[in-house]
């Protein structure tokens, strides 16, 4: 792999019968990028996402993710990636200390810096007083901060983020996107999908998936030019208007 | 008459207070936006005002009837879409329709021009089990049942929520529609953008109404001077902003920082763009810019803070 990449996909595709709901995609995500992967319902995000996290096989094409294979290194992809969802993150009757130990254990960080690590976490994120309550009593927006920390808590490459920030106000919104930006200055690679159009706009660059396909690819500044619009909503609305599938 | 009041109704679980003193009306014929985040209050509203959860205080009425002592009044008065998809899964679009059309005593035919246009989108679909549509043809599918009855007042529970921008464009298309046929509609959303698509809004954080107005009047209200600002490194100059003396709110807003300064200045414009280029900035750009829903509930939401703290 060349050295500044964090994921090279070349024709990647997945096929389930004759529905193409990844039709040869092709990208690059450079290491420490933010990297916006967006797309209508329906559009194929979930199934490439799923492909990228060592979840599910392509049915042709090449993926690498951090340097491993798809098809060969499916394990090793799990280990040197996190993931954060809006709808599943963290066990809500486990406290914040008890989630944050297992996330650590299951992904292998060593137990002696368990311990060290998770009490700098709960100190750094101000939960000092939550840290033995159960993660159902806080706050969502608490909530969501605490499960990017686990996250990227052993450590990863690349963290894939599905939708976030869904649901939060518009103050934890933003809090959100600092702790991303604070992530990427790290060198963290964030592969991110949203359906806040304000948030594309956070992204070193986005690309727009329709039909299975990757039909724009680009830094948001030049999306707008090439689509001649004032906002990535409108240049959201002008590619995906036209898709013919919708699903979840 | 207002088709839809409130009035100091407070709700709580528990030790959670979910609904606090809440008071708003909607008028008849009104398309009515409750703007707020997830855990904010919304969904117990609408459950108090579809008769399916008492309120522990106040009074509230749909179409002129008590929640209280005239729930069934009520129930055949309104049409609840609510935020978690609650059709039946395993029967078609068709018997959907059909069964909720005839749990209301009515037909699809008595009202089919009412659906007509929404369900136009989903019919070449109509023998397929609702399980297995699409985000967008559920949240169709879900808009006809409610619909069937012809009801008075429409309140729908956060139908955008999760579905991407097209598909939420054509659904508040279709509300338009819905309200020009005379129906009120009481909708609840997670996304600021769409409160400019409703005549009045009401805006909810913590259980609490932070003000009900129009857009138009909410953005108005907006008591500073709002300035984009963006330059080479727009991480580093929301950082450099928020420490400055003279900045009062850095947030970013997509492309550009949405800036005010302490005290209002007159010369805020210039006075940042000194402080940009001060600490290093390239390419900046500072404009005057007229704030917008999501500014004002920025705005709202920490005055309110503020106000508890000192409390």
């Amino acid at each position: 792999m060349e050295d500044n990449k964090a994921i090279v996909c070349k024709d990647l595709t997945k096929q389930f019968g004759d529905f193409y709901a990844v039709n040869k995609i092709s990208f690059e995500v450079l290491k420490g990028e933010i990297f916006g992967f967006l797309g209508a319902n329906g559009a194929g995000k979930t199934t490439a996402m799923r492909i990228l996290c060592g979840l599910s096989f392509p049915s042709s094409g090449t993926a690498t993710v951090a340097g491993f294979d798809v098809y060969k290194q499916q394990e090793k992809i799990k280990k040197n990636i996190g993931y954060m969802s809006q709808k599943f993150s963290l066990y809500e009757n486990l406290t914040v200390l008890e989630n944050i130990e297992f996330y650590g254990g299951v992904y292998g960080v060593p137990r002696k810096e368990i311990k060290s690590r998770s009490a700098e976490l709960v100190q750094t994120l101000g939960l000092e007083s939550e840290a033995k309550k159960l993660v159902g009593e806080l706050p969502l927006g608490w909530k969501q901060k605490l499960a990017f920390s686990v996250a990227i808590f052993h450590k990863p490459q690349i963290v894939f983020l599905d939708e976030p920030t869904g649901g939060v106000d518009p103050v934890t919104r933003r809090q959100f996107w600092d702790m991303i930006y604070e992530a990427a200055a790290t060198g963290l690679t964030i592969f991110v999908t949203t359906h806040y159009m304000d948030e594309a706009e956070y992204c070193n660059r986005i690309s727009v998936m329709v039909d299975g396909k990757v039909e724009a690819l680009d830094s948001p500044a030049n999306l707008k030019k090439e689509f001649n619009a004032d906002s990535m909503d409108e240049v959201f609305y002008q590619l995906a208007r036209g898709a013919k599938r919708s699903g979840d | 008459m207002n088709a839809v009041t409130l009035q100091n109704i407070s709700k709580s679980y528990q030790d959670v207070k979910a609904v606090r003193d809440v008071s708003f009306e909607v008028k008849k014929g009104e398309l009515f936006g409750l703007i707020g985040a997830d855990g904010a209050g919304k969904t117990s509203i609408f459950r108090i005002l579809t008769t399916v959860l008492l309120a522990d205080e106040g009074v509230a009425t749909v179409a002129g009837f008590d929640v209280v002592k005239d729930y069934k009044a009520i129930r055949d008065r309104i049409g609840y879409m609510p935020g978690k998809f609650s059709l039946y899964q395993d029967l078609t679009i068709r018997e959907n329709l059909e069964f909720f059309a005839t749990i209301f005593g009515t037909t699809i035919d008595d009202n089919y021009e009412l659906i007509k246009d929404i369900y136009d989108q989903i019919k070449p679909f109509s023998d397929r089990r609702a399980g297995k549509l699409s985000g967008g043809m559920k949240q169709k599918l879900a808009l006809c049942c409610a619909l069937i009855h012809k009801p008075e007042v429409l309140l729908l529970d956060e139908p955008t929520t999760g579905v991407d921008v097209v598909s939420r464009k054509e659904f508040w298309a279709m509300l338009k529609s819905l309200k020009e046929k005379g129906i009120t509609i009481l909708v609840s959303t997670p996304y600021m953008d769409e409160a400019n698509l409703c005549e009045r809004i009401a805006l909810i954080q913590n259980g609490r109404i932070m003000g009900v107005d129009t857009p138009e009047n909410i953005i108005r209200a907006f008591p500073a001077k709002l300035y984009a600002a963006k330059s080479d490194n727009i991480y580093k100059l929301l950082n450099d902003f928020r420490a400055a003396q003279a900045v009062d709110s850095c947030y970013a807003f997509g492309e550009f920082l949405h800036v005010t300064t302490k005290g209002n200045r007159e010369a805020g414009s210039s006075e940042l763009r000194d402080l940009a280029i001060e600490r290093g900035h390239t390419h900046v750009v500072i404009q005057e810019i007229t704030p917008g829903i999501e500014d004002s509930f920025i705005r709202l939401m920490n005055e309110k803070s503020e106000a508890s703290a000192h409390q």
